[in-house]
């Protein structure tokens, strides 16, 4: 008997059909990998089961009896836990207070700490997930905290465990780690649905494959039955290129060069410490690492929303150290965030109205500071075409759109205003294969165009498709560099946790050829 | 990829404007009746009592007159709140500014009186204006600089403009008599009643031409919604004020400065808070006292919240409110109700607009359901 059954789940939006007549079945035991584009309905279809939404028809049995989840206290009731893509953690409390929270151990409303500790010490060596009891939450990485959220779920009696989105934030050893703590958890009974957007996944731990779009099952499969470009396929309706071709570039002049950049960070510490290189035009020029080693700091000192403590940043050979942000859009630096919500997008603002941010002072957008609507129009009328930005019509609010389009309005506007050098940070960041493959595309047409392009992301395959050159960040410096398919994922994660600490050692298994100035 | 594109909502002029105006008038609507019903516990005779109010607002056109009185100080306040709230700026020293502004002009246009009525209105506004934008500047700066939250910095600063103008009213400015009051400005620098631009015949045949009180003042006030309006929806001032105010990230990414956008949307905020304390002085008062302004520039806050911070749904709010308070002491005069009740209704039109998700809440439930329903 299935442990969990949901029959005809069908959940209307105003406008949108997030789930459509849908049903799905969980064996005691199973991992099931819901997979599906952003905005196919899968997290909305966890959050009916976890009753943080109720549904407009169908009906969830737990155990084949019907349950009525109205909220996610009627879920954990039923042993059904969920872990958000965003962590519902008390950063300031301990992973113990943490863990007891909403039902701590104890009598007359005064918490009997030593018992709610050795609970959790217990399940924490129960199911291999090893973690410090008395840690505070805020001291914790992001994979800690979300083996907290597990262990939370777990500690509640959860015997189905809903994982969204878990890899998102996690850096590749995390992953791996997290793909055995899951493993552990079906061989101790449990089962578990992890909601992925991403295929390797999918392929490297689902014991059955549950595939939506547009709020409807369309298939379901196995990983031995069904390989990555099939359920690409079947997940975007079409067929998908993973991996796009590129030919060798031709690097050109210099156009951004950084020297002895020392930036600090919000909290005052150096968190790029003396970096120094070079794109040409007509090269991808790709910084590698984990997140948190200085990349933010890197890029928003080239952008001109941070400024340098020290060093210089030249681009065509003009100085732009400390050119605001309007100067550096002005010299020609166009960025994508790595926020689109937060610094790409005014989401209340129309597309049209987004694609102009920037330009909106300059003619032929602006003259005297009045705006031509006429123009803005045509301009975003032409980008959207341009682009194959999916909506009715330029007047749409930002909001509206899905995380693809939204991210293709910023690349719009940001490679629609024919900058010199593009700072491309974490582009693909939430997208599906789809969209991912379109933004691909579009960097590669600007390297291509003999123009500069500065990758900063935190996905190696990412990285490895589009880098003509592969620099490593750790902690603020560039640990190595190396040329296009000189280094496989293994290696550069090595020295993306910092492994290598000297540049003359060599790397773990796999040699590499000395990465070298060009 | 295969979405649908219906489902997307479409930023039409006509959609936007009754999504815009469509709470605001169900939430008055609401309060209305809300109102009969105190008005009817309390045993009050609440047809009469809207009788009385409609007679007192809009019965006759001196009624009408005594509107545009009232709304024309509330339209000025309304759109300084609105300009700041579109940059994420609550301007909650509206008061202060007008009172600094009303000083100004009281000042000037004693001084100023003598000179062409040319020369002299446009110099009495433009230093009312100059002098509300002052008033503002310095809580602009700590904003910016600093980020000393513009609600508590505003507040205080209308205290001190308003000792101010107590002060000098009973001291330095303080016209000849018992009354602590400035002196009268000048003729040139007063702003007339609308009827006096007829001739006495005009008025004997169009009688609805005969306004009472109401003074050109309210002809400024529809100018400025109107150039506000068009500020917010056709230069880079407006544009880059809104995007500082939808999203200060996304704004300084695209190379706005949010420092500057915060002191320049608070400084115009002011200067038309300035220019409410003007048209009071020059339409209305002809000098300024101590207690000159009954609350309009906190009322401009709510004025505000009902047109949705929108310059043009200003206009009918302001008016909405200007009549309420013109209408509210015939009521007490005519039907026996305490002019109090006006409050109450104002409070609740707030409140309703302030709980409107709620009200959207209820909108999209019975959408869900059609669209549930058509499939």
């Amino acid at each position: 008997m299935p442990v969990l059954e949901l029959r005809g789940i069908t959940k209307i939006f105003p406008g949108v059909v997030a789930n459509d007549d849908v049903s799905l079945s969980l064996e005691p035991g199973e991992i099931v990998a819901l997979l599906g584009e952003n905005g196919a309905g899968k997290t909305t279809l966890m959050n009916v089961v976890y009753g943080l939404l109720a549904a407009d028809r169908g009906e969830v049995l737990v155990d084949g009896k019907p349950a009525r989840i109205k909220s996610p206290r009627d879920a954990i009731d039923h042993g059904i836990g969920m872990v958000h893509q965003h962590f519902m953690l008390v950063e300031p409390l301990t992973v113990t207070e943490n863990i007891v929270l909403g039902r701590e151990p104890g009598r007359f409303g005064v918490i009997d700490f030593a018992v709610a500790r050795e609970r959790v010490r217990a399940l924490s060596e129960q199911y291999g997930l090893k973690v410090d009891p008395d840690a505070r939450i805020q001291d914790l990485s992001v994979g800690m905290q979300q083996r907290v959220e597990i262990l939370k779920a777990l500690y509640q009696g959860a015997r189905v465990l809903i994982l969204d989105e878990p890899t998102a934030v996690l850096t590749p050893q995390e992953v791996h780690e997290l793909f055995s703590v899951v493993r552990s958890l079906v061989d101790e009974g449990l089962s578990v649905v992890f909601i992925t957007h991403k295929l390797e996944e999918v392929m490297a731990v689902a014991d059955r494959i549950v595939v939506m779009r547009d709020g409807r099952v369309v298939g379901e499969t196995r990983p031995s039955e069904t390989d990555m470009v099939g359920l690409a396929r079947m997940m975007v309706g079409r067929d998908v290129v993973l991996r796009i071709e590129k030919g060798p570039s031709r690097c050109g002049e210099p156009v951004l060069e950084v020297e002895g950049l020392r930036v600090l960070d919000d909290r005052r510490l150096e968190a790029v410490r003396g970096v120094s290189f070079s794109v040409c035009g007509g090269e991808v020029v790709a910084i590698a690492g984990v997140d948190g080693n200085g990349q933010r700091e890197l890029v928003e000192a080239l952008v001109g929303l941070r400024r340098p403590l020290a060093g210089t940043i030249r681009l065509k050979g003009r100085d732009v150290t400390h050119a605001g942000a309007r100067e550096a859009i002005e010299a020609g630096i166009s960025h994508i965030p790595e926020d689109r919500h937060r610094r790409g997008l005014v989401l209340d603002f129309s597309i049209a109205e987004n694609m102009v941010l920037g330009d909106h002072r300059v003619e032929p957008y602006a003259k005297r500071g009045v705006m031509r609507p006429a123009r803005i129009a045509q301009m975003a009328r032409e980008r959207i075409e341009a682009y194959d930005v999916r909506t009715p019509s330029e007047r749409v609010h930002a909001s509206a759109l899905s995380g693809g389009n939204q991210q293709k309005v910023v690349v719009a506007r940001e490679i629609g205003r024919g900058p010199e050098l593009l700072v491309a940070a974490q582009p693909t960041r939430g997208l599906d294969v789809g969209a991912i493959e379109f933004v691909h595309r579009q960097i590669i047409a600007q390297r291509d165009a003999g123009k500069a392009v500065l990758l900063v992301s935190f996905e190696l395959e990412e990285v490895m498709a589009l880098a003509d050159r592969i620099l490593v960040i750790y902690e603020g410096q560039i640990a190595r560099e190396f040329a296009a398919g000189e280094a496989d994922d293994e290696t550069l994660g090595y020295y993306m946790t910092g492994g290598g600490g000297s540049k003359l050692d060599g790397p773990p298994s796999a040699e590499v050829a000395a990465g070298g100035e060009r | 990829m295969s979405e649908s594109h219906e489902a997307l909502p479409e930023q039409r002029a006509w959609m936007t404007l009754l999504q815009k105006a469509g709470a605001p008038v169900v939430s008055v609507l609401i309060a209305i009746g809300i109102g009969s019903l105190i008005m009817w516990i309390s045993g009050y005779d609440a047809g009469a009592a809207f009788a009385a109010l409609f007679k007192g607002s809009l019965g006759s056109p001196k009624a009408f007159g005594d509107t545009l009185l009232r709304a024309t100080p509330l339209m000025f306040t309304g759109l300084a709140v609105a300009y700041g709230f579109r940059a994420g700026l609550f301007n909650i020293g509206a008061e202060g500014q007008l009172f600094m502004g009303g000083l100004a002009a009281a000042y000037l246009g004693v001084r100023l009186g003598g000179l062409s009525p040319a020369v002299a209105l446009p110099a009495v506004l433009v230093a009312a204006m100059a002098a509300g934008a002052a008033w503002a500047f310095v809580p602009a700066l700590l904003k910016a600089r600093i980020g000393a939250h513009e609600v508590i910095t505003t507040m205080m600063f209308t205290y001190i403009g308003k000792y101010i103008v107590s002060w000098l009213v009973v001291g330095p400015l303080k016209a000849p008599g018992q009354i602590p009051q400035t002196e009268m400005i000048g003729a040139s620098a007063q702003l007339p009643r609308i009827q006096s631009l007829f001739s006495d015949a005009a008025l004997q045949s169009l009688p609805i031409l005969k306004l009472g009180r109401g003074h050109m003042g309210i002809f400024v006030a529809l100018l400025f919604a109107v150039v506000v309006w068009l500020i917010l929806k056709y230069t880079t001032l407006g544009y880059e004020n809104r995007a500082v105010g939808f999203n200060p990230w996304a704004a300084e990414n695209a190379g706005i400065s949010v420092p500057s956008t915060i002191v320049k949307s608070l400084c115009i905020s002011g200067a038309l808070a300035g220019l409410a304390g003007a048209v009071e002085v020059m339409g209305v008062h002809h000098r300024i006292f101590d207690q000159f302004s009954p609350g309009f520039g906190f009322t401009g806050i709510a004025v505000a919240l009902v047109a949705k911070n929108h310059p043009l749904g200003v206009i009918p709010a302001a008016l909405l409110f200007g009549a309420m308070s013109a209408g509210s002491g015939t009521m007490q005069l005519e039907a026996d109700v305490p002019q109090k009740i006006v409050l109450i209704i104002q409070a609740l039109v707030i409140f309703l607009i302030a709980a409107e998700s709620v009200v959207q809440w209820f909108i999209q439930k019975r959408q869900k359901e059609a669209l549930a329903r058509a499939r």
